[in-house]
């Protein structure tokens, strides 16, 4: 490689440095991100309680910004007496295990078919639509519930059917993509040299469709992120005493008239998490490939 | 058009058949429907005299396409908690949720058109700013969690609305909220984009140079071109509300087809749940068949590609 390509790529690199640190979005997500995987990786160092602790005689104290709160349990305790900051910390763990466990799954299923749909057009491509158009038919929320309910609450079963149910839309995107660079002269180029089909896909489509893939998957997350919340809410997701935000939120629901607190706290924290992800999502597209914003 | 309303008819119907498969093999592999209507007390054999009973002993491909033959005549069965037949306890359910739906659907629309558009006419300006500010909210915003919110502030503080029933319209406010808040970022950002692309082409520009007043070239000749995307994406939004509107009646209680799934669901009641699925899923079936065909009609490129 000459001086001249290198020169090149590192400006460009550099660039998108400046790029991503420009961009108020990004870096206001990717803070909140890093901060809550930090928080959930450290859960036992940060955690001032054992999350499961029960403790009858510590019942429902207020945070601490409350007159009747106490720096001892500084988000207060719920209606068993467990330290509402542990918990809160230790759901971090099952929302990003969720996130990231759905985004893999559905992710390798969608570009799988989406990939090949766009590469070899045709019966596959028909097949593979139809299978998206099945899948959007189906309403996701009552199939999770039923099967949840069926095979029985595990965070592996939750992730699983998470990630079997949200493939759509990597599928939609990475068919699209894969058609636009299907397209380009160098794939024509690589064919008209023999390469393999597998060498193809792999060298020529997939390192030009990974930006999307990124978007999406974050997408997913955040998608998956407040679908287990909301199973778990109606008590057919992640089961009790884990402490899992939806499950938090349903817990409180029926003091929520007299302490609001139960509620308010796990429900800020989904939505922050949310939020976070949304943005680096949003971000990285408007960098990446702005005419796709919409 | 008839070539493609024919096509895309086959496309729906072939779908339906794959759902209703799907949904009838999810439920029925997963689960022994002759131990679940027998209760916890029964003996072995009771289960067994059950499983003849109902024919849950045949190949699954029998069962199905059994099932399939009544639901196509209206039988969806008999609910194992109400007793009662399961397409009639539907039918009894879908009008709230109905019209819950109408009205997520319509505020959702009134919100976010009329946004979308005064986004696109000053990109980046303050309103562009709100427009995005409240998107990214929505999105971001759990249905569940924002239900409680709402409940918590304009029920107890401000007693302004009451909390659970579907007795008044009154009962209706707080969710068509929380769902139609739910659909409208994507119904925003979509006008938002149609306006701003169809404003920068050259007969809005030709519009504008023959001196027509703003709000003609704005209304007739940019929206009604913008709008064309929007009617298809309001449809599927439609289609997913009634997903959405489980979570939504469960916590407001109204007694709609959302609430009935979650009870069938919590009751192991598997052949509403199986005809819920049904049901819903044809909804959305028919919507995107509907909203396709308008859209082939407004715009003919799409028939003839």
């Amino acid at each position: 490689m000459s001086n001249e390509n290198i020169a090149t790529t590192a400006v460009t690199k550099a660039s998108i440095y400046t790029r991503f640190t420009g961009h108020q979005g990004v870096m206001i997500g990717a803070f909140i991100v890093i901060a809550i995987v930090v928080v959930a990786l450290f859960a036992p160092v940060l955690a001032p309680h054992d999350p499961y602790h029960q403790n009858l005689l510590t019942r429902l104290i207020p945070p601490v910004w409350d007159s009747r709160g106490s720096w001892e349990h500084v988000l207060g305790t719920d209606h068993l007496g467990r330290d509402y900051f542990s918990r809160l910390i230790y759901g971090a763990r099952i929302s990003l295990l969720i996130g990231f466990g759905a985004a893999l799954i559905s992710g390798l299923i969608g570009t799988i078919m989406g990939v090949m749909a766009g590469y070899f057009g045709g019966r596959v491509d028909m097949v593979v639509t139809f299978l998206i158009t099945v899948r959007l038919s189906m309403p996701v929320v009552l199939v999770a519930l039923a099967v949840v309910a069926i095979v029985g609450g595990s965070l592996q079963v939750v992730i699983s059917v998470l990630g079997l149910l949200l493939w759509d839309r990597f599928a939609v995107v990475m068919r699209s993509s894969t058609l636009q660079i299907r397209s380009m002269d160098y794939v024509a180029a690589a064919q008209a040299v023999g390469c393999s089909t597998k060498r193809i896909l792999m060298t020529e489509i997939m390192p030009n469709v990974v930006n999307n893939l990124i978007v999406i998957a974050t997408l997913e997350m955040a998608h998956a992120i407040i679908l287990e919340a909301a199973l778990s809410f109606l008590g057919l997701g992640v089961q009790p005493p884990l402490p899992s935000w939806g499950l938090m939120v349903s817990e409180g629901k029926d003091m929520m008239l007299f302490e609001p607190w139960l509620i308010t706290i796990p429900g800020v924290a989904l939505f922050l998490l949310v939020l976070a992800i949304n943005l680096m999502g949003d971000g990285v597209r408007d960098i990446t490939a702005p005419e796709n914003r919409n | 058009m008839l070539y493609y309303t024919l096509k895309r008819l086959a496309l729906a119907a072939l779908v339906a058949l794959t759902v209703s498969f799907i949904s009838f093999g999810l439920l029925y592999l997963s689960s022994d429907p002759a131990i679940a209507m027998a209760g916890e007390t029964a003996s072995d054999a009771d289960i067994e005299a059950i499983r003849q009973l109902y024919g849950f002993d045949r190949p699954i491909l029998v069962q199905y396409f059994d099932w399939l033959q009544r639901a196509a005549a209206g039988d969806l069965g008999k609910s194992y908690y109400f007793r009662t037949d399961v397409s009639a306890l539907i039918g009894e359910r879908l009008p709230t949720t109905m019209t819950l739906g109408v009205c997520a659907i319509t505020f959702a629309i009134l919100l976010s058109v009329p946004l979308g558009v005064a986004a696109a006419i000053r990109p980046n300006s303050i309103i562009d700013r709100i427009a995005l500010f409240l998107s990214v909210m929505g999105q971001a915003l759990p249905s569940f969690w924002f239900a409680l919110m709402l409940i918590v502030f304009l029920s107890v503080s401000l007693r302004l609305l009451p909390t659970s029933g579907s007795d008044t319209w009154l009962h209706f406010v707080m969710p068509t909220v929380v769902l139609g808040y739910y659909a409208a970022p994507a119904i925003m950002r979509l006008t938002r984009t149609g306006m701003l692309e169809v404003l920068s082409t050259d007969y809005i520009r030709t519009a504008r140079a023959k001196g027509l007043r703003p709000p003609v070239v704005l209304f007739k000749h940019a929206l009604r071109n913008a709008i064309i995307p929007v009617v298809s994406l309001a449809a599927v939004q439609f289609g997913f509300m009634l997903g959405g509107s489980i979570v939504v009646e469960t916590i407001f209680a109204l007694h709609g087809a959302g609430f009935l799934a979650w009870e069938s669901i919590t009751r192991n009641d598997l052949p509403t749940v199986q005809g819920l699925i049904l049901v819903f899923s044809l909804f959305y079936i028919v919507l995107t068949f509907f909203a396709d065909l308008i859209n082939a009609w407004l715009d003919p490129r799409i028939r003839i590609k």
